[in-house]
């Protein structure tokens, strides 16, 4: 990828990713923000409560209709966590030009109202307007709410926050609902202006335009982004591995049991633990999939993921209720399998192929390609995925089986039913 | 092959139909590293009733998806760690009415295609793999039970009609499947599984030739006869106005759905499907009057939208989201549906929505996905998915209105609700 990212403010970087085959646009913009209890719910907030009207545009019509006029562009307020970072801001996508009746240009006019939601607020008394607020802050914790309403997030999700109890990576990305219910009107506005002058912003945009033309788009539209001393990139801290075993769970009235895994990681070779993790749950041929589903029938989804920035693994699965102590042992059991490089040749090969595969194919999306350019940055990561697909070819069973020998269990969250 | 440009959406499709009845679509994606094959067959969950052979044969629910599951046991092992060991991500899904099976990969892909035709044209089953199959489906069942959304929209779909098989869960029940044998499973492809009942797509940067040569190596060298399904005969009105029901969720749920009346198939269908899509955006879509008063009244939240589905014998409009007040909202739709309906309609938010729709149709087709499935959608119901902005370009402000005053009404609707545990509590109380 020819792709650079170059400053283009005080603390604000462009990164631009030349594309001719697709039919959209993309255009993001993240500010990015140190992961922390206290401030998250504030920061899930603020695009959404930037999002509802400009000075220009003052309500949610006036916005639509301007955006109906460019082709139905999106802009959409996002926040993700990646790392211990969270980011907040918006992400626009829209058709391109090339495909516009009538030679209309998309690209200014939609990076112009990108500049708008950030920079001008609609505002009452040096502040958000309080209707704006409420309304936005109610809309918050019902999402926050409903992460119970998919078990498996939620079981996903109560894993985290026990497991990462007390460091920056068991905050929810959305913030928790005490903190977010406390929340005032002027102290979110203050955080805003915070965040406008001193957090990181990083600009990334994909698509048939030029860099020069996304610059010239951006310097019109961002130029009344006040910024002063800009904070560094936060960084993400490795999970510290757990003396003992927790044991978590909790009880509702569902019909399946969720039950979820967390494992420290003590290397940083990462091609080997993604090597590690592909071959025992990452894919359709893993061995949790062979054996927790195929072989013994426990369950329809039995999975595992690895998280590079934190350094952990998690395993997650729905099973039957008295189910619990049969699938933990062959997850278990099917780690160790790994640790000692008991596999077949055809799991190895599968594991390369399939990573290789999803490296190789990141150019043709241009979500995952605004996903993984943004999360390199936010955590210090600079392999290519030219670089990182070089390393899986080359990595040994040999370092696989020493990386996955320091993965070791760490917390265990049952979600089982009321009368179980 | 044929080969037919639309300029105006920047697309080529190759279209060729084998002498086994197989429609082959390719359409090449110059510049991308990733091929994707889609096979299908016109075959789901609502086809539970059919004639073979002369007879009519009942199937217990769920069989299609269960012979989906099925599919990948080949005679040597399994056909997902065959494509796998090619990097290639194999993965298949049933709908109501169709079962697609494809792959996605970046190397390797003519071996890949000759597995994909391969697997889903010979089935290899044995009374101890399909036996085993039923805890892995009942967990997939129960996990899709305890989903609030699925529970919410099939509940709106049962309440809406009485006999149309689009009723029938598509993954049937824990109960339903006990009773699937290998001899049903084969049966079933027997009759759905022939070239003549299928379509492959490709999207990618092929050799068109290639792909058809394969086709045609790979796949039996003959189709088999139509099979009549019966989906029931469907009273006009609804079986049930209001559903409600309490689960593990955070905040009350709604959907409000209207029950249609299904277009016939080819062009009129698809023409009906864009109607219906753009009468959605009108009444109720994020830039319209009712969505803002509704958001500012905070009686809806981000989660609020609708969509218009097509079935063979169903058509079913319909909208919801969060609401602690489901019942007013779906009063304020069906008053706003006569509002627009009578007369009182905003031209200059109807140029804009066209705008937005034709942005969106065209960006859609950047997923090869969407590409392929609205291909075999269109292919299945009779019409050319591409053709859009020239269908689009014939509907009248008259087809919108016509379509909210005739279908969206009281006597139309079914309102599914799921409620909070404790909140039901405290109503009973």
């Amino acid at each position: 990828m020819n792709n650079i990212r170059k400053p283009v403010a005080e603390g604000v970087y462009l990164t631009c990713l030349p594309a001719q085959k697709f039919k959209t646009g993309v255009l993001s913009a993240q500010f990015i923000a140190p992961l922390s209890a206290e401030t998250a719910g504030a920061v899930a907030l603020i695009p959404s409560v930037l999002r509802r009207g400009t000075a220009k545009s003052p309500d949610m019509g006036l916005l639509s209709a301007r955006l109906d006029n460019l082709y139905g562009a999106r802009i959409d307020d996002t926040v993700r966590k990646l790392g211990e970072c969270q980011c907040a801001g918006f992400v626009a996508s829209f058709l391109d030009d090339r495909f516009v009746p009538g030679g209309e240009r998309l690209l200014e006019p939609v990076a112009d109202l990108m500049g708008e939601l950030f920079c001008q607020p609609v505002t009452e008394n040096g502040a958000f307007l309080p209707a704006y607020f409420e309304s936005e802050k109610a809309n918050l914790l019902d999402a926050i709410g409903s992460i119970r309403n998919d078990k498996r997030l939620w079981a996903g999700r109560r894993l985290l926050s026990e497991m990462c109890a007390g460091e920056p990576y068991g905050v929810s990305r959305l913030g928790e609902e005490a903190d977010v219910e406390a929340l005032q009107v002027t102290e979110l506005y203050g955080r805003y202006r915070d965040m406008l002058q001193s957090m990181p912003l990083e600009i990334i945009y994909c698509g048939s335009a030029s860099e020069e033309e996304v610059e010239h788009a951006l310097r019109g539209a961002f130029a009344g982004l006040p910024r002063a001393d800009v904070r560094p990139i936060p960084g993400t801290t490795r999970h510290p591995s757990r003396a003992d075993v927790l044991h978590v769970s909790d009880a509702m009235d569902v019909t399946q049991g969720k039950l979820e895994l967390g494992f420290s990681v003590g290397s940083d070779d990462y091609v080997a633990l993604l090597m590690g993790n592909s071959m025992f749950g990452g894919s359709s041929n893993s061995k949790l999939f062979m054996n927790v589903r195929e072989k013994l029938s426990l369950c329809y989804y039995a999975s595992s993921s690895y998280y590079r920035r934190k350094g952990i693994i998690t395993v997650s699965s729905g099973i039957e209720f008295d189910h619990y102590q049969a699938a933990f042992d062959e997850i278990t059991r099917q780690l160790e399998m790994v640790q000692n490089g008991d596999w077949e040749d055809w799991e190895i090969d599968s594991a390369r192929s399939i990573l290789i595969n999803s490296y190789a194919s990141l150019g043709d999306a241009q979500g995952k390609l605004e996903n993984y350019n943004l999360s390199c940055t936010v955590t210090d990561f600079h392999d290519t995925p030219e670089e990182v697909m070089g390393q899986i070819r080359a990595v040994t069973p040999e370092r696989i089986i020493e990386a996955m020998r320091t993965v070791k269990l760490d917390t265990v969250y049952f979600l089982k039913g009321k009368e179980a | 092959m044929n080969v037919t440009q639309y300029d105006r959406i920047g697309e080529r499709v190759y279209r060729k139909k084998l002498d086994n009845g197989l429609e082959l679509r390719i359409v090449p994606r110059p510049g991308y590293v990733r091929k994707y094959a889609f096979f299908a067959t016109r075959y789901g969950g609502m086809d539970t009733r059919f004639q073979l052979n002369g007879q009519w044969l009942d199937t217990p629910a769920g069989i299609a998806h269960y012979l989906e599951h099925k599919m990948f046991d080949t005679e040597d092992g399994n056909a997902l760690q065959e494509l796998a060991k090619n990097g290639a991500e194999p993965n298949a899904f049933t709908s109501n009415a169709m079962t697609g099976y494809y792959f996605d990969s970046t190397s390797h892909f003519e071996e890949n295609l000759r597995i994909l035709l391969s697997f889903v044209s010979v089935p290899y089953f044995t009374k101890e793999s399909v036996d085993k199959e039923q805890g892995i489906i009942a967990q997939e069942i129960r996990m899709i039970e305890d989903n609030p959304d699925w529970q919410i929209y099939h509940r709106m779909v049962q309440g809406m009609y009485a006999n149309n098989t689009a009723r029938t869960a598509i993954a049937g029940s824990v109960e339903s499947i006990r009773d699937i044998t290998a001899e049903t499973l084969y049966r079933c492809h027997e009759a759905f599984y022939t070239p003549s009942n299928m379509i492959l797509t490709v999207v990618g940067d092929v050799e068109p030739g290639r792909v058809e040569e394969i086709a045609v190596e790979i796949l039996p060298k003959r189709g088999g006869a139509a099979v009549p399904r019966d989906y029931g005969q469907e009273p006009e009105g609804v079986a049930t106005h209001e559903l409600k029901r309490s689960m593990e969720v955070a905040t009350p749920q709604f959907l409000a759905g209207f029950k249609c009346r299904p277009p016939e198939a080819g062009a009129a269908w698809f023409r009906n499907a864009l109607v219906g899509e753009l009468a959605s955006d009108m009444l109720l879509g994020e830039s319209s009057p009712l969505y803002l008063k509704l958001y500012d009244d905070g009686l809806i939240n981000a989660t609020f939208g609708g969509d218009y589905e097509l079935l063979p014998g169903y058509a079913c409009f319909y909208a919801g989201g969060d609401s602690r007040d489901a019942r007013a909202v779906t009063d304020a739709i069906i008053q706003e549906a006569a509002r627009i309906g009578g007369g009182q309609f905003d031209t200059s938010l109807y140029d804009r929505l066209r705008r937005t729709m034709y942005g969106e149709y065209v960006r859609s087709f950047n997923s090869f996905e969407t590409m392929a499935v609205s291909m075999t959608e269109g292919y299945f119901h009779g019409y050319d998915p591409f053709l859009f902005p020239e269908v689009f370009e014939s509907i009248t402000p008259e087809d919108i209105r016509a379509f909210l005053r005739d279908n969206v009404t009281p006597e139309r609707c079914v309102l599914s609700e799921i409620v909070p545990i404790d909140a039901d509590a405290e109503e009973s109380a």
